[in-house]
């Protein structure tokens, strides 16, 4: 049961990630990006992290992806065009340098990572709201006041960047 | 297997009463409304217009659809579809009631129980926005773009001061699961005041539930906050490119939303499916009680007909609500059924709340919706929840 | 053989997750080099974000400690961030150069 929501889950996932680099339109990509963020919150929840996962949700696929498309129904984004000045140094050097680098990433993990353990649903229970909640409030004290501090330095920035100057 | 098939059966009955509900909840909107404006509201389609939805039904289904030229084909079918996707799917985690036990199977009245049901509810609300910012970007119209793009900035908006507001309650019964929520409202203050949020120690949550009310018209889309889709001054918004089924779906997902938010409501400050006084005091009476005098108002207004064809349907009405409430008198019905009615009552009276604001108020222009979001709202909340919480440190 | 049959009854191997992430990962990587229109690109950083985000949850549960989570916790609270004030430079970018292509956004002043 675990294995079958992994398989349909990750293969979610998978094609949806191919699609964002893939497809022509931005807004294809950001839905597709939609898409995997949510296959990978179920994924969290299957991990066990059920805070983290309806965080994914709510922030992520529901705040941030909502932001990205804002920006491209505003900028009227188009599909993209292929021109003629691409360089081709970034497809020949880099493909074949992601593919290693991939190859000898799924090979460390399997070889490295074999005896780690089995995931089950519900098999780790600390990632809930009052699990997060404490080790949030009490060993990360600082790191969570700190973010406060970025998010606040964040608004202030985008606002000054994206008004209209006074005339 | 056997908990495959309860869910299956579970699902099947949800899903046909809530496209019932949905239908007719048009009915009773059109209905509350005509009458506040001193006027009659559907009535001939068969009796007191009963029947309406069902025409609705057929003319949206039978209507031409139109596709605008140099849409986006492939967004402009996804946008309803995902808008009553996210819609519907919000209901799975609402609890009607308490257990149900059919021969040897025991079962709750809630498709699932998630530990975290309110974030989900949260996070199906934030979905929600893709529907509408892809209805009106794919209609390749500006009408439609501008309401669109309004639309989903409030909706966003408007999120911040509910799940604030929604934050509140919730430090008060320190859990998250919905079932755990209702429970935690159950008992009675003094023997006679509910538990429920609103009457709550250490901290009332009366300022959060109105906060939530308002947030909840701005989510839906509903007066006063309904600019995006004002017929007067945007050319109906959004959706103004799309007819037949998928305006229907369009519609359906907006009155699911607000059947949704009333049920959250429901279940987050008026405490689920608790009476409102104990049934020592006899509160399992009140539902026959209600059902036995809308019986004896439509016999009497069957025997002094307003209309001529009152005469006969009227009083079948009357019969009907006798009946409903005679079963509603058997003992084994009656630990099953009350609860049901009580959450349904309190669930009805917010939806009757959101139409009769409809029939009454002004809607807003779009800059006063937007400062009311970020100057007043959401300051607001966040007073309440520093209240709250200051006040529940102190009392634990 | 059975023996492995044996370990998937009971669950998926943690080695997987991590794998789906590395693959995700070259995926953003791969949109990162190849695609040229900026938001796009800015997708495929929140694509690689999310692989390490799914890493992090991964080895929380192998390791039964709620700190991973906490870190994924603020790997969203920064990209949010970032995606904020990112998408506010796209857009004075593109109020100045009117296009969106990185090819031709290459000098620093017009």
């Amino acid at each position: 049961m675990d294995l079958a929501f992994f398989f349909v889950f990750s293969a979610i996932a998978l094609i949806c990630a191919i699609n964002v680099v893939l497809q022509r339109h931005p807004i294809s990509s950001a839905l597709s990006l939609v898409g995997v963020m949510g296959s990978l919150a179920v994924l969290y929840l299957q991990l066990g992290g059920e805070f983290i996962a309806m965080a994914q949700i709510i922030v992520y696929a529901g705040a941030v992806m909502v932001l990205f498309i804002f920006v491209i129904m505003l900028l009227n984004a188009g599909a993209e065009s292929r021109s003629g000045k691409a360089s081709w140094t970034a497809p020949l050097l880099g493909i074949p340098a992601l593919l290693a680098f991939l190859g000898f990433t799924v090979y460390y993990f399997l070889r490295g990572f074999n005896n780690a353990g089995v995931v089950k649903f519900g098999g780790y229970t600390g990632g809930s709201a009052a699990g997060v909640g404490i080790s949030l409030f009490t060993d990360y004290l600082l790191p969570f006041e700190v973010t406060s501090v970025l998010i606040l330095i964040a608004i202030v920035g985008a606002i000054v960047l994206a008004r209209k100057e006074m005339d | 297997m056997v908990f495959i098939v309860i869910t299956v059966i579970k699902t099947a009955l949800i899903l046909f009463v809530l496209l019932t509900v949905l239908a007719y909840l048009q009915w009773v909107e059109r209905k509350v409304i005509a009458h506040v404006q001193v006027r009659m509201g559907p009535s001939r389609v068969g009796p007191h217009g009963l029947l309406q939805p069902l025409a609705d039904v057929i003319k949206l289904i039978t209507k031409e659809g139109i596709m605008p030229p140099h849409a986006n084909k492939f967004f402009y079918l996804l946008a309803p579809f995902f808008a009553v996707f996210m819609a519907l799917i919000s209901i799975s985690v609402i609890p009607f009631g308490t257990q149900l036990t059919v021969g040897p199977y025991t079962t709750w009245m809630q498709l699932t129980d998630l530990n975290v049901g309110i974030l989900f509810v949260l996070s199906i609300s934030a979905m929600g926005v893709y529907g509408i910012a892809l209805a009106g970007w794919s209609s390749n119209n500006k009408y439609a773009l501008l309401g669109g793009l309004r639309s989903s900035a409030q909706m966003i908006s408007y999120e911040l001061p509910m799940s604030l507001a929604i934050a509140a309650p919730l430090l008060i019964f320190g859990t998250l699961s919905l079932r755990g929520i209702v429970d935690a409202q159950s008992g009675y203050h003094l023997g006679v005041i509910p538990k429920w949020a609103v009457f709550a120690m250490p901290f009332p949550q009366i300022f959060s539930f109105i906060i939530f009310l308002i947030a909840s018209f701005a989510e839906t889309n509903r007066v006063p906050f309904d600019l995006p889709e004002a017929e007067n001054e945007l050319v109906a918004g959004f959706h103004v490119e799309y007819s037949s089924m998928t305006f229907a779906a369009f519609f359906m997902a907006e009155y699911a939303n607000m059947v949704t938010v009333c049920s959250i409501a429901t279940l987050l400050f008026l405490g689920g499916w608790h009476p409102l006084w104990p049934a020592a005091y006899g509160s399992n009476l009140a539902a026959p009680l209600i059902m036995l005098i809308a019986g004896a108002i439509c016999i009497y207004h069957g025997l002094n007909p307003a209309r001529p064809f009152d005469r006969f349907t009227l009083p079948v009405f009357g019969v009907v609500f006798f009946g409903i409430a005679g079963l509603l008198l058997i003992p084994p019905v009656v630990p099953v059924i009350m609860p049901i009615f009580w959450f349904l009552a309190k669930t009805g009276f917010l939806l009757f709340v959101f139409i009769w604001i409809r029939a009454t108020l002004p809607r807003f222009r779009y800059d006063q919706l937007m400062a009311f979001a970020w100057k007043g709202l959401f300051p607001a909340a966040l007073l309440n929840l520093l209240i709250t919480g200051f006040l529940v440190a102190l009392t634990s | 053989m059975p023996e492995a049959m044996q370990v998937l009854q009971s669950g998926v191997p943690v080695s997987w997750y991590l794998i789906l992430s590395a693959v995700l990962f070259t995926l953003g990587v791969a949109g990162f080099l190849l695609r040229r229109s900026v938001i796009t690109v800015f997708m495929c950083i929140e694509l690689m974000l999310n692989a390490v985000n799914l890493s992090f949850v991964a080895f929380s549960n192998q390791h039964k400690d709620v700190s991973g989570n906490i870190f994924t916790f603020f790997v969203m609270v920064v990209a949010a961030a970032e995606a904020a004030v990112g998408l506010a430079i796209i857009l004075t970018v593109f109020k100045n150069r009117q296009t969106l292509n990185i090819d031709e956004i290459n000098t620093l002043k017009n």
